[in-house]
């Protein structure tokens, strides 16, 4: 094969990922845009592998590892729960970052088996290093906050004094080993490159363990967006613009959706990466003054809900930690049965990633036209007859509208302008943000307090 | 007029040409397909797998070819778990049933 055949190739197998993409603009092209990533995958790697076969003809190691991990993703990939996706995707982030780490560092061990002038021109070098130095960061940021989200590290912040200026420091330190390795002769280029790579391994550490539970969606798309520019940078290295291409596309969605989960959460993309919050801060903040709280039982709740023309059910995380999707799922069902209309509506930051509630639904089985986003509903609830809010808080917190609080600004679920609000909650614990919630005393709101598994399942049945 | 301009040039315009289009590609996702987003991006930025295999792909192996052997077993789990895991999550993806149901 030719160069210039390859590089045709390559050109393919690029715009096939961007098609890709384009393919998830809507649920009914989707499946079409997944296929069209795997063909584009497919081509770059035979010609790939076509043309070291060509060269050397030794693809034997390259297909025992293609097919040991690849039936291990086979396997990863049909067992996980939908639950566990965050923690599956910062684990794949973290083989991505590590892969360039290694890519890198075989680069530098024989430059001339990835079709590099040796020895390494300076601008390659310095390539490598970005290359490098990205990828170390994303494999040790991804293994903390997939510690975090499986919950096998404590997700809580960890702070300390001098944190940003201990990191600041690393990473110019960092830069200065990377300088050296730059102007370092091929026989010592390694002390340089080695000790560059341990300090972005720690600095990938240092700059996620401040980052609490609750800025998850953040990190695991900063993360994705780190992975993108770690795959671009070994593009650069290697002279090949199919990297590039799929590297960016990468990068710049994970800075998108960094940027919009900054946004519904209302806290800029500068304080989530230094971190210090969303811990499990508890109570709300002392004001113990004795407000009522109307609660019900859930057959109050269903003769709400069986009387009412349109439902809005608002499913927060609590809902998904308790498993209660399939009966929500089936009180709808029933709701609908009864000539009720049923909407949902989503807060982009109701689960543990950007569009993972959308997921936990969709794995109900619940039909995604029914399902709404936040800016997309807003407007109905003025006209619903219940809001049924099941195990979220902060989202629907409407305190956000107030001057002076401590998450003005932050979009939230319309729901308390609903005729009457149903609320499912464990008890009056207060969400991420530590901060009490008006609307549970309303006049209007109705608090049904258990296990939301265990409520929607009596719902269902007093809906009879 | 492009001759004598270095290749680092023409890289660095593919790489700003590649950002805008990802930029605009991006924002047309649906939100409710953020989560398949992300992990069909991490499948396609598993397309380092290239550079690992080239690291893998000497006549002779040294510790560095098997470093490459090691990335490429590694970026393999993402290639096929990537996009099996995107494929499922999207299948769950279905409007309103058709009245005969296939799924009850």
């Amino acid at each position: 094969m030719s160069a210039n055949q390859l590089a045709i190739s390559y050109l393919v197998a690029a715009v096939s990922f961007i098609l890709a993409l384009k393919g998830l603009s809507s649920p009914a092209s989707a499946r079409r845009g997944n296929l069209y990533g795997m063909i584009g995958m497919a081509i770059a790697l035979l010609v790939t592998l076509a043309v070291i076969y060509s060269h050397s003809k030794n693809v034997l190691p390259i297909l025992g590892g293609m097919v040991v991990g690849g039936v291990i993703g086979a396997i990863v990939a049909r067992r996980v729960q939908m639950t566990q996706m965050p923690e599956l995707v910062a684990a794949m982030h973290s083989l991505v970052g590590l892969a360039a780490v290694f890519i890198a560092v075989a680069a530098v061990n024989n430059p001339e088996a990835m079709g590099l002038h040796t020895p390494l021109t300076g601008l390659h070098k310095a390539e490598l290093f970005i290359g490098t130095f990205i990828g170390a960061i994303t494999f040790s940021g991804s293994v903390i906050a997939f510690g975090k989200l499986s919950g096998k590290i404590r997700s809580a912040p960890v702070v300390f004094k001098g944190q940003h200026w201990l990191n600041l420091t690393l990473g110019i330190v960092m830069i200065g080993f990377g300088v050296a390795f730059f102007m370092a002769d091929t026989s010592y280029e390694w002390p340089p490159f080695i000790v560059m790579t341990a300090l972005a391994f720690l600095l990938g550490f240092l700059l996620i363990i401040p980052i609490g539970g609750a800025d998850m969606p953040v990190v695991i798309s900063m993360l994705n967006s780190y992975s993108g520019w770690a795959a671009a940078g070994i593009g650069f290295s290697l002279d090949n613009p199919m990297l590039i291409i799929a590297g960016s596309l990468v990068g710049s969605s994970g800075a998108i959706l960094s940027y919009i989960m900054c946004k519904a959460m209302n806290r800029s993309f500068i304080s989530v990466i230094l971190g210090g919050f969303g811990g499990e801060v508890s109570e709300a903040a002392g004001d113990a003054q004795k407000k009522t709280v109307k609660s019900g039982s859930p057959d109050d709740a269903a003769f709400l809900l069986s009387n009412a023309d349109t439902v809005i059910i608002v499913p927060g995380y609590g809902l998904a930690v308790a498993r209660a999707q399939h009966a929500v799922k089936e009180l709808a069902a029933k709701l609908t049965a009864k000539g009720v209309t049923v909407k949902y509506a989503i807060h982009p930051v109701a689960g543990r990633m950007p569009g993972h509630m959308n997921v936990l639904l969709a794995e109900a089985e619940v039909p995604y036209d029914q399902v709404f986003e936040m800016e997309d509903i807003n407007g109905e609830f003025s006209q619903a007859d219940v809001a049924l809010i099941l195990g979220a808080n902060d989202v629907v917190n409407p305190l956000a509208e107030q001057k002076g609080s401590p998450i003005y600004g932050m979009p939230i679920i319309e729901a308390y302008k609903a005729r009457s609000v149903l609320v499912n909650k464990r008890s009056m614990a207060s969400g991420y943000a530590g901060l009490d919630n008006p609307l549970f005393y309303m006049d209007k709101t109705m608090m049904v307090f258990g296990d939301a598994k265990k409520v929607v399942e009596d719902l269902v049945k007093a809906v009879e | 007029m492009t001759a004598g301009v270095d290749p680092i040039v023409f890289y660095l315009t593919i790489f700003v040409l590649a950002i805008f289009v990802g930029y605009h590609v991006i924002w047309n996702v649906t939100p409710a397909l953020h989560t398949p987003l992300m992990s069909l991006t991490n499948a396609i930025s598993s397309i380092i797998l290239v550079g690992a295999m080239l690291a893998a792909g000497p006549a002779q192996l040294d510790w560095g070819g098997w470093l490459g052997v090691l990335a490429v077993t590694l970026v393999s789990i993402n290639v096929a778990g990537g996009f099996l895991v995107t494929q499922r999550m999207l299948d769950m993806f279905r409007k309103k049933e058709p009245k005969s149901g296939e799924k009850a």
